[in-house]
């Protein structure tokens, strides 16, 4: 991993030295383990603040929207079928970006390390696939294939699909997996048990809109949630109006979600919303063949028609 | 949409779509015949109904 940074850095020094880019977006360390941010380098000396390891699960896309300069960005799987999604939305242009390709290994779930240990976490170190964290008690070893974020435990989709530079080899897709079986297992809940279960799930959310923040998708200039005339939902904590706004939050997201968990990974409850986007990927996969950001010149699903759309929803 | 709902815990009965033309008025009263007999079957909806605020 460490190879990583170091290679994002050569990377980012030689783009920026050619004058090939104006800035470089790509991770700086938190000030909290665990908790990297995005950073934006606009020198070359500055590069040496650029890092990478497990805990970039953050998707850069986000940055790019309606950006006009050039841009170095730095891209795992996810980050990168976003990038297509954003171009072919036309947020951004192919031409500003030079994509430096991350093949990625999965992230790590702050909250399951947390659940793991006692006390307050001092800091967390990763070789050969093992996580150790140090805390006040002492130091605790973790297998990182198992304190994974979900999404990535079960990401097919792990190199990116477009790239200018890439910082290693690309690393082998997992096989095997089946991302939708938690999907699966509420449709298969009946009605009455399924209006729980997202009762269950929604009830702690505190509407903070950390997972619409967090999203790439979600470049709207005005949210419907923060209009005000019409207003289309409440703004409380009513259960109904924090149903509705999961609701049509997933639904804006239909075809063009990559499972990249940023919102699951940005909400301070821990509610796990992307079994909502999941689902509108799994019926996209199965209705039209279709994954989000995988090709630059293909039109996503919910933008085309073809003679043969599945279409007995309509009596 | 239908299929998110559906998930949701909206009764699959409970919502429809349909294409009528403004010509097919047969078609248009056999249509909504057939999704009040549905609806009805399914009794008043419960979910996905925001109460008001009880108010002293």
């Amino acid at each position: 991993m460490s190879t990583y940074t170091e290679k994002i850095r050569e990377i980012s020094q030689r783009l920026l030295k050619e004058c090939k880019v104006e800035m470089v977006i790509g991770f700086r360390q938190g000030t909290l383990p665990m908790m990297n941010e995005p950073c934006i380098v606009r020198k070359p000396e500055e590069v040496e603040r650029l890092v990478w390891d497990s805990n970039c699960g953050i998707n850069l896309a986000n940055y790019l929207t309606n950006r006009k300069e050039k841009i170095g960005v730095v891209a795992k799987g996810c980050d990168s079928r976003n990038i297509v999604t954003h171009i072919l939305e036309n947020k951004i242009k192919r031409e500003q970006l030079v994509i430096i390709g991350v093949p990625c290994q999965g992230m790590i779930d702050k909250r399951k390390i947390a659940a793991g240990v006692q006390g307050e976490i001092l800091s967390v170190a990763e070789a050969d696939g093992e996580v150790t964290v140090q805390t006040a008690a002492g130091a605790q070893t973790f297998k990182k294939a198992e304190v994974l974020q979900q999404n990535c435990s079960v990401c097919t989709h792990r190199n990116p699909v477009i790239h200018d530079e890439m910082v290693a080899e690309p690393v082998a897709e997992q096989t095997g997996v089946d991302p939708y079986a938690d999907v699966a297992a509420i449709e298969a809940m009946s009605a009455e048990e399924r209006w729980k279960f997202f009762e269950e799930l929604l009830a702690p959310c505190i509407r903070c809109y950390a997972c619409r923040n967090a999203c790439p998708l979600c470049y709207c200039p005005t949210c419907f949630v923060d209009e005000s005339k019409p207003q289309w939902v409440g703004k409380g904590q009513d259960p109904i109006d924090v149903r509705t706004f999961h609701f049509l939050r997933a639904y804006h997201c239909a075809g063009r979600c990559t499972d990249c968990g940023a919102c699951e990974r940005a909400c301070p409850v821990g509610i796990n919303m992307r079994l909502l986007t999941k689902k509108l990927n799994k019926d996209c996969l199965a209705l039209y063949g279709w994954e989000a950001g995988l090709a630059e010149d293909k039109r996503p699903a919910l933008d085309t028609y073809k003679a043969n759309d599945p279409e007995n929803f309509i009596h | 949409m239908k299929n998110l709902l559906e998930l949701m815990g909206i009764e699959a009965d409970r919502i429809h779509f349909s294409w009528i033309s403004s010509a097919e008025s047969t078609k248009f009263v056999k249509v909504v015949n057939e999704i009040t007999a549905k609806v009805k079957a399914l009794g008043p909806n419960q979910r996905f109904v925001k109460q008001a605020a009880k108010v002293a």
